[in-house]
């Protein structure tokens, strides 16, 4: 297909929110009328089938695929709600014995034949699952959380990306607590995309619901839950789409008189 | 500055932590960039002085040779104080 993306979703550091934006933005691109497949690029440790509620339907995955001891079609997981989206999963962590870039470049390029969306689960770290993963890209979202560790390994895959000439890449904000950061407790939005130089994509607060629908194994995004994480994956798939949806202020998440005192201690004088 | 920065500086009190996260951010980053070890600056700092030291007298114990960075652009920023020019002194 002409018009097909291929998008990394990758972080650097572990546990910041890959997998759950991966899992979430398929399912509302998808429900937007996007054909979407997510594939699983963490060879190592797979997780993308659990968050998606998939973990029991996988016959084949991109090794048989790579292998053509199957069809694409045969390793592809549907989701049963949401029939636009499909799941490759990832292969036996043996795989990454020999697995290459060219081998990722094989597989996204067939994908991105059927699908309008591939989205890519990057593997944690800048090693060989991200050289990987990296090379079958075109686009990057890199996702972040505001705390000093996670956005300095952000920085670094920012410069790997920028070598590997992907491009655009955009930036997503996770976890973000608005009380912290009117207390100055918390980096500030415009601190991380100051320092990390990149156009913000999306906010997402902080959300226990993100924890109740992993566990079931359906993604937020699927069930139209008002909860304030799915609003932000679902405004991060419209803005993918090219719509204009501002972005949301966390100081405004706050009212009443402190948080009026918190944003006045928040003014920058020089 | 914020007002906060401000009135923690008047108060003397701790910055807050968020203030103390960015400063550290850009110092680490200013290095994880350039891929400089702290060796190989300590080294160039010292370098540098050297041949400024041939030129003019300067405050050795006041001068500083470091990693700044803005706009994932970083630079190398020397500032080292003149106590006075040679030229100047061999004349007297």
């Amino acid at each position: 297909m002409t018009n097909s993306r291929t998008i990394l979703i990758c972080s650097g550091k572990g546990g910041v929110g890959k997998t759950t934006l991966t899992a979430n933005l398929g399912i509302a691109l998808a429900g937007q009328g996007a054909r979407t497949v997510v594939l699983d690029a963490d060879f190592g440790l797979r997780n993308l089938d659990l968050l998606l509620g998939l973990e029991n339907r996988i016959v084949y995955t991109a090794q048989e695929v790579l292998a053509e001891t199957c069809r694409l079609d045969q390793a592809l997981v549907k989701h049963k709600q949401e029939p636009n989206l499909a799941l490759l999963p990832a292969g036996n962590p043996r795989m990454l014995e020999w697995l290459k870039p060219e081998d990722m470049q094989t597989i996204a390029g067939m994908l991105s034949e059927r699908f309008d969306y591939v989205l890519i689960d990057c593997p944690a770290g800048i090693e060989d699952g991200f050289k990987n993963a990296v090379a079958a890209a075109k686009e990057a979202i890199v996702i972040t959380t505001p705390e000093v560790s996670a956005v300095r390994d952000a920085d670094r895959v920012i410069g790997l990306l920028n070598t590997h000439g992907v491009s655009p890449v955009q930036l997503v904000l996770n976890r973000v607590r608005p009380k912290m950061m009117a207390n100055q407790d918390m980096l500030a939005v415009d601190d991380v995309t100051d320092i990390l130089a990149l156009p913000l994509l999306g906010l997402v607060l902080e959300d226990e619901q993100v924890i109740v629908s992993t566990n079931r194994g359906e993604p937020l995004t699927l069930n139209g839950s008002a909860s304030p994480a799915a609003k932000a994956y679902g405004n991060i798939a419209s803005r993918l789409q090219g719509e204009d949806i501002p972005l949301m202020d966390p100081a405004k998440e706050r009212r009443g008189i402190r948080a009026r005192v918190r944003r006045l201690m928040q003014t920058k004088i020089f | 500055m914020t007002l906060r920065d401000l009135l923690d500086k008047i108060l003397r009190r701790q910055p807050a932590s968020a203030t103390t996260a960015r400063e550290r951010l850009q110092l680490v980053l200013a290095h994880d960039r350039s891929d400089l070890s702290p060796e190989t600056l300590d080294q160039m700092r010292r370098e540098i002085f050297e041949v400024v030291a041939k030129y003019v007298d300067i405050d050795l114990e006041e001068g500083d040779v470091s990693l700044e960075t803005e706009d994932r652009v970083t630079a190398l920023v020397a500032n080292l104080p003149i106590r006075r020019s040679m030229a100047a002194s061999s004349n007297e």
